[in-house]
């Protein structure tokens, strides 16, 4: 270990900072400060390594800085709330791929200088680290191409998938037991086994509908952690460990209560697109009649409405609309109604990402309520409107056993006195599931771009008013 | 070898510190959370900062540690860029409805 005393108090201080930095997000009225907390223990962890006296050329290590600061915050600043997700799973790809090159340079390093160094622990570290961040950086990268629809969100399905999955991770673990008994000799398996990692991220994830990405980015950042933390081990550096390990447990954590939210595990997530082709024939079933209705018509029954809950989805992120959702809500409660937004764990493409829409267009966070507590209320609801929401509220899940989301928690809208559906077309939602709902007999569609459509009834509001 | 026993047993402790520390976090915050902890995984930046100082005359590990510096950058002042971004929207809201 490499470094003084004064380096290494450094690293517990910033260890520290982490851990309050992670306590503080988890609490609304503490998350920004705990951000801030967390980042500046980064910042003490970086300067205290730029410190150790080992190293001694700093011009990479500042044009590296320079490159990446630039990258990171030119991205960060120009994302679209809307487009969050998949930007945070592209970061947590370059995490994972530092992890990968860090292994790959510090053994190239060993070999060429100190192989005797080189035990049989070291080399499972930096199989670890290299492999899991491989593994996270292709996974991070079609994750990310999924939700940007840059390629299908469907399940892309090829025969002998699975036993093709299978066997590259037994040759990797096999590699990985051979690198671990003869360091030296097995440079070229190390290299394959980079081949493979990469291979891995990009095959393990393109079975899995887009739908799921959320889950799966929760699960990448956690393996990103677990990467961080195998290469803190082959440098033997504590903050690295401690850091990676806390990232790594708390994402498998999130990972798990996302899958709550769905009624599903973890393995189900993962897998269940091997099913899909066959459950896709049952689900074009669904016949019907789709009564649309135009803004006129819906001004008048919101007009009279007492009670509204509103349920956002994708849609509304995609079309801003949540400004003028918010507006609606203002003027149903001026007209004397009650307005309640009704926010489903996995709506949109990430948790919490309808919260994060509607907190930016302030809408007061007494009125966000979630699936178990509006359920109950919800045949006396007078007019449940639906905006771009389709999977969590489609009656499906509760209904229909041969339905992919069978047994996932929805919102049960159809079960309002009324119904209105904003939505651009008849298409399927992003699981690609035909959604009963639209053709039952309180149901109303209003067809749209959501903006537009709730702009045209907010204008209905203010002529009335 | 003792180094190794104490790394491993600060690391069984994190995890089960990392169990507890978000047991219990409301939904709204589970997207900023992800990309908080996210940022904090970029914590592998160390190891690249020292992959890429030590000056050993390889130029194949100064381009792989360089090249390591860079994208972990990229993953640390993203993260906590966009993390805060997310999250400033909450201090908004809560400023509004005093």
């Amino acid at each position: 270990m490499s470094g003084s005393i004064l380096i290494n108090l450094a690293y517990i201080v910033a260890a520290v900072l982490f851990i309050f930095g992670l306590k503080m997000l988890g609490k609304a009225t503490t998350a920004p400060l705990g951000n801030l907390v967390s980042a500046l223990g980064m910042l003490l962890a970086i300067v205290a390594t730029l410190l150790i006296k080992d190293i001694v050329s700093y011009k990479l290590i500042f044009a590296g800085f320079i490159i990446g600061g630039a990258i990171g915050a030119i991205a960060a600043q120009r994302v679209k709330m809307t487009a969050m997700p998949e930007m945070v799973a592209l970061f947590n790809g370059f995490g994972g791929l530092a992890s990968l090159l860090v292994g790959w340079s510090e053994y190239h390093r060993a070999l060429n200088f100190h192989p005797e160094n080189l035990d049989a622990f070291t080399m499972v570290a930096t199989y670890l680290a290299v492999i899991i961040g491989g593994i996270t950086f292709t996974g991070s990268l079609i994750a990310f191409a999924k939700l940007a629809e840059k390629m299908t969100g469907k399940p892309i399905l090829f025969k002998a998938q699975k036993p093709v999955n299978a066997g590259l991770l037994a040759a990797a673990v096999i590699i990985l037991v051979m690198g671990a008994m003869a360091p030296a000799s097995t440079y070229p398996l190390f290299l394959i086994a980079i081949l493979i990692a990469l291979a891995l991220g990009v095959l393990a994830v393109i079975p899995i509908g887009g739908a799921d990405m959320p889950v799966v980015i929760s699960l990448l950042n956690s393996y990103s952690g677990i990467a961080a933390s195998a290469a803190g081990f082959v440098i033997m550096n504590n903050v690295l460990v401690v850091a990676g390990c806390l990232v790594g447990a708390s994402g498998i954590i999130l990972t798990q209560i996302m899958c709550k939210a769905m009624n599903r595990s973890l393995a189900n997530v993962l897998f269940s697109g091997f099913g899909a082709t066959t459950t896709a024939s049952a689900a074009g079933a669904v016949q019907g009649e789709a009564k649309p209705i135009t803004a006129d018509d819906a001004y008048y029954i919101l007009e009279a409405a007492r009670s509204v809950i509103v349920v956002p989805g994708y849609g509304m992120a995609v079309a801003q609309a949540q400004h003028v959702v918010r507006e609606l809500g203002e003027m149903l409660e001026k007209n004397g109604c009650e307005v309640k937004y009704a926010i489903h764990p996995v709506a949109g493409r990430m948790p919490g990402h309808m919260n994060v829409l509607l907190a930016e267009a302030n809408v007061p966070y007494e009125q966000l309520v979630e699936p178990p507590d509006v359920n109950p209320i919800m045949t006396t609801i007078d007019v449940a409107i639906v905006i771009g929401a389709n999977d969590v509220v489609n009656p499906a899940a509760r209904e229909d056993e041969t339905s992919p989301i069978y047994g996932m928690p929805i919102i049960n809208v159809d079960e309002a006195k009324t119904c209105f559906v904003l939505k651009r077309s008849m298409a399927s939602g992003f699981a690609g599931i035909e959604n009963p709902l639209f053709f039952k007999e309180n149901t109303r569609m209003l067809f749209g771009d959501a903006k537009a459509s709730v702009t045209a009834l907010v204008a209905q509001f203010k002529d009335a008013g | 070898m003792e180094i190794l026993m104490l790394l491993l047993f600060v690391f069984v402790l994190a995890i089960f510190l990392g169990f507890e520390l978000i047991s219990k976090v409301p939904s709204q915050l589970h997207t900023p959370l992800m990309s908080g902890s996210n940022a904090i995984s970029g914590i592998t930046i160390v190891a690249a900062i020292i992959a890429a100082g030590l000056d050993d005359g390889s130029r194949m590990t100064s381009t792989l540690g360089f090249l390591a510096v860079t994208v972990a950058t990229i993953n640390v002042v993203g993260g906590y860029m966009v993390t805060n971004r997310m999250l400033s929207m909450f201090k908004k809201k809560d400023g509004g409805g005093k």
